[in-house]
């Protein structure tokens, strides 16, 4: 008995177990075809993923199938709904790009494959300790459930040639909006993009922002801490597109709207994606991006692998792969996908590090100066409460 | 001589082992899966979801979906647009008709009418949005002229009254209304009906409302219904074009069965009850009406009154169809401009520059899609079409026409709305671990376009020359090279139409592909719909056009292909033409 307690530092002092696993892990893959559920709203998105998928063919004989999601929720429920019929192994979903309360509602419920991140070779660019950026989904620690691939920041843009001075804040909004009626508005709150914009008002109007890092459970304090919200949105929301009783179902169709002329503001979780819609047409020349002052909302998306993925060494292999620096820094060319690396400058060799140095930029493209500072998610239940609430109020 | 009669009375047992097949097939294949999905549904609707770790009967989650924000709209929104639809459809459909008829052949008619019956809804609906929207082409036809340098501020599509689903759904509807009515009135008697009623001194439309159409109106009964049912449940229609805050309760229940929280399913269930309990009560209104109708109508006709001034109603109603026909047509017109676009910004009429780029990279999905479109067409095209040939030719041989319940039978399907009963078959798919694969798309696909097969099938089989068959008979033909050698080649025609309707309806399919093939396989219609949720129209628009081009090119092949085989054959040609 002793000696089986003593197996595990026995096989830790026989060298690199871990290097050892992940080759089985790769060896295993070999031949697998990963089923990655990813939202397929974005088509450089799409051309990336296609891109990723050619690189883990070539080099570790695993193939990637896009199954592409309109809201990431479908591929929880398509586990949720095999669990339910008992489907415990051989799933159809190998790995997911997730985040937030999706991936907490994974989690919660025992869905999720691992921990699996700290095994990944690639994991050593990435700064996992407690309370790094990466170590952390809305607040909730990761615990290496979920490997992370691309940053996001909550942005605005808008079309210059129409817009002149865009509202400096989030209270600036409403004063915008009594001025451009008509012209301003958001996504569906049933939708990330649109609950975002209701957490980045909150995180500026609350009447005490540090207890959104804390889950959402007392009533009284939630409707404290969102009353100055309310106000704010009730002054908006008459001065909103189509007198703000209908809502764009999400981020792509508001750019559309933009593009379109029926609005002067979008916003987008990728201070990249305006200059990558201009250079696809889809967005005017003159199309650039803001931020109130004080920074947003900046969040981790991440990649997770099922409890009963039919392929889960593959996706491993895919995970592994997209922490990559060359495939971080591809990642990150504007003229590719332009979202900003998750990978941490320090841990880079020389070489790496000149890769992302020398990525182009675009006159769309704001500088992480022009971004200003990072805020932090709200803790996963703000959000649901937030969008619940919100429904309550002016779904009618 | 005798030999052949002999062969022909000791085929009775064979014929009756033929219905057994067809009629073990239909339970099987089609009445169970539907049982056993609402039974799935009912049960989960009433709380019983063992899986999820609920096992009591309670009545909680209906009032959970009761209690949602906005669910006495979403019940009202599905009310409005689906009754809406349905009877500004019949009431456009018989006007037209009425004004028409005679003036046009039934084949020219069915000529024009193929295109908007080819067109899948959801294409058409991601037409329209572009078309009616308040940045789109009409709006930027009327832009210089009413000098709006930026796009007006009505709600024209996702309008909070649901007003443009319903145009979306006429503009589907009205033509396959107008080819039902058409289809039962060679039926009829018309010509001597209207003779007599005009001699009488009635008015064109006073006569077609007082006489024709109380004929008429049990022969498109089914039809009918299940343009209610339809127009009731619809999803993708809805999805794009529908309002959405609160939604129809189709779109609804689809959020609720998609939502992160997996609790949300009891009282998606229980929804999917109301949904199908909804479609039951306007069934039952119709009834209803039928029976008012009825007694009205007697009285009505014995008043005798001459109404002479039906004609302006008439007109309109022409005039509206063909206004509602011109829309669909711009609104095809519009995907295939989008998709060969490269800037088209408001107020822009045309493309301020173009571009093939959309179209040039097959790789980044179409390619795939349609690929995945054609295998599951053609497979349910197939499978469709052999069972339907086996049911007529069982009816055939046992020469019986076809039951009350039979044709029943057939329609269920489409009676039933589609969202009650696909998520239990969904869970009892994943039990028999065929979810996610080609097997449960064909299977779940063919239950819908079986029954349009079958009935685009049924009037043409029966219609044929009997004289043909006994022919054969009597030169010793058997009954299989009967039906191989006389009877399929001279349906020929029939049979491609129907063939061409099965790939129309198997194309079209949204919901049954989205959940049984567990989002893994992407046909044309399931990216068009996630596209038109994106920012790119140009993409939606390469899709929007295959989705759209594929039917119709099946329909262009069920016309040449006969016209081109049968050149030399008139009597075929004449047996086309009827």
């Amino acid at each position: 008995m002793r000696l089986i307690s003593l197996l595990p530092i026995l096989a830790a002092l026989a060298g690199t177990p871990a290097l050892a696993d992940w080759q089985d892990t790769v060896d295993t893959a070999r031949g697998q075809t990963v089923y990655w559920n990813a939202w397929g709203g974005d088509d450089r998105t799409n051309a990336f993923i296609a891109w990723v998928g050619k690189r883990t063919e070539e080099r570790y004989g695993v193939s990637i199938e896009h199954v592409r999601l309109s809201d990431t929720a479908e591929a929880v429920t398509r586990v949720i709904s095999e669990r339910a019929a008992g489907q415990d192994t051989g799933g159809s979903v190998d790995l997911i790009w997730i985040n937030g309360p999706n991936f907490l509602a994974m989690k919660e419920q025992d869905l999720l494959f691992g921990p699996f991140v700290e095994d990944l070779p690639n994991a050593a660019y990435v700064d996992l300790s407690p309370g790094a950026p990466a170590a952390l989904d809305f607040t909730v620690p990761v615990e290496g459930m979920e490997s992370p691939w691309r940053l996001a920041r909550f942005v605005f843009n808008y079309d210059s040639a129409r817009v002149n001075a865009p509202p400096r804040s989030m209270v600036g909004f409403s004063d915008w909006a009594a001025a451009n009626p008509g012209r301003f508005t958001h996504p569906d709150p049933s939708n990330f993009m649109g609950a975002t914009f209701l957490k980045q008002a909150l995180i500026e109007l609350a009447t005490d922002p540090a207890a959104l890092q804390e889950p959402a459970t007392d009533d009284a304090a939630f409707v404290g801490q969102t009353a100055p919200l309310w106000a704010w949105y009730d002054a908006l929301r008459p001065n909103m597109w189509r007198g703000g009783a209908a809502f764009p179902e999400n981020q792509s169709v508001q750019q559309q709207l933009l593009n379109d002329g029926e609005v002067d503001i979008s916003m987008s979780f990728d201070p990249a994606s305006t200059a990558a819609a201009i250079a696809q047409g889809l967005l005017p020349e003159t199309a650039r991006v803001f931020v109130p002052e004080g920074g947003t909302i900046g969040n981790v998306s991440f990649v997770a692998i099922p409890y009963n993925a039919a392929n889960a060494e593959g996706a491993q292999v895919v995970a592994n792969v997209l922490l990559d620096p060359e495939v971080q820094a591809r990642m990150q060319n504007i003229e590719v996908l332009g979202s900003f690396s998750v990978l941490d400058s320090a841990r880079l060799d020389p070489q790496a590090r000149t890769a992302f140095d020398a990525l182009p930029t675009a006159p769309a493209l704001p500088t992480l100066e022009e971004l200003g500072p990072t805020l932090p998610e709200p803790h996963a239940s703000w959000m649901t409460r937030l969008t619940e609430e919100w429904a309550r109020r002016y779904t009618r | 001589m005798g030999a052949a009669l002999h062969t022909v009375t000791t085929q009775v047992p064979d014929g009756r082992f033929l219905r057994a097949a067809v009629l073990a097939t239909m339970a099987l294949g089609l009445v169970l899966p539907i049982a056993a999905g609402l039974w799935q549904t009912a049960r989960a609707g009433a709380g019983i979801l063992p899986a999820i770790g609920s096992t009591d009967v309670s009545l909680a989650p209906l009032r959970q979906l009761v209690d949602l924000p906005g669910f006495g709209t979403a019940l009202r929104l599905t009310l409005v647009t689906g009754l809406g639809a349905t009877a500004l459809s019949i009431l456009l459909a018989v006007g037209v008709c009425a004004a028409m008829h005679g003036r046009m052949t039934q084949q020219a008619s069915g000529r024009l009418l193929t295109p908007f019956l080819a067109a899948p809804h959801a294409a058409m609906a991601i037409g329209l949005a572009f078309l009616l929207s308040p940045s789109g082409w009409i709006a930027r036809a009327l832009a210089p002229l009413m000098g709006w340098d930026r796009p007006p501020m009505v709600a024209t599509v996702n309008d909070p009254a649901g007003l443009a689903l319903i145009v979306g759904l006429m503009v589907k509807e009205v033509p396959f209304v107008l080819l039902v009515i058409l289809s039962a009135l060679s039926q009829i008697q018309v010509r001597q009906h209207l003779a007599a009623g005009r001699s009488l001194g009635y008015g064109r439309g006073i006569v077609w409302i007082k006489v024709i159409m109380p004929q008429v109106w049990p022969l498109i009964r089914l039809p009918v219904m299940v343009v209610l049912a339809y127009s009731l449940s619809v999803v993708d229609m809805a999805l794009i074009l529908g309002p959405s805050n609160p939604p129809t309760l189709a779109v609804l229940l689809l959020r609720l069965f998609s939502a992160p929280d997996i609790r949300l399913m009891l009282p998606a269930s229980a929804g999917a009850l109301v949904q199908a309990f909804l479609v039951a009560s306007a069934f039952a209104f119709l009834w209803a009406l039928e029976r008012a109708g009825r007694a009205i109508g007697r009285w009505w006709v014995r008043r005798g009154g001459r109404g002479l001034s039906a004609e302006p109603g008439l007109w309109l109603a022409t005039a509206l169809s063909a206004l509602l026909f011109a829309v669909g047509a711009l609104a095809m017109l519009s995907l295939l401009g989008w998709s060969l676009a490269w800037r088209w910004p408001w107020p822009g009429l045309l493309p301020e520059s173009w571009s093939l780029r959309a179209w040039s990279s097959p790789g980044s999905g179409w390619a795939e899609a349609l690929s995945n479109t054609l295998v599951l067409a053609a497979a349910t095209t197939a499978l469709s079409l052999t069972l339907a040939i086996s049911w007529l030719e069982g009816e055939d041989r046992a020469r019986r026409g076809r039951a009350g319940w039979a044709e029943a039978l057939i329609y269920l399907p489409l009676l039933v709305p589609q969202i009650g009963f696909l998520f239990g078959l969904n869970v009892l798919f994943l039990r028999l671990g065929l979810s996610g694969g080609y097997l449960a798309v064909i299977w779940a696909q063919a239950l819908f376009v079986f029954p349009y097969v079958m009935i685009a099938l049924s009037d043409p089989w029966r219609a044929l020359d009997p004289r043909l068959v006994r022919v054969a008979g009597s030169l010793g033909a058997g009954p299989w090279r009967r039906l191989f050698t006389v009877k399929l080649p001279v349906l020929l025609t029939p049979l491609l139409t129907a063939a061409a309707i099965g790939i129309a309806v198997s194309v079209a399919q949204y919901l049954p592909t989205l959940f049984m093939g567990a989002g893994r396989i992407a046909t044309l219609t399931t990216e068009a719909v996630t596209l038109s949720s994106s920012s790119d129209r140009r993409v939606t628009g390469v899709y929007a056009t295959l989705q759209a081009g594929l039917p119709f090119a099946a329909y262009a092949a069920a016309f040449l292909i006969p016209a081109l085989l049968h050149r030399n054959r008139r009597g075929l040609q004449a047996e086309a033409g009827a």
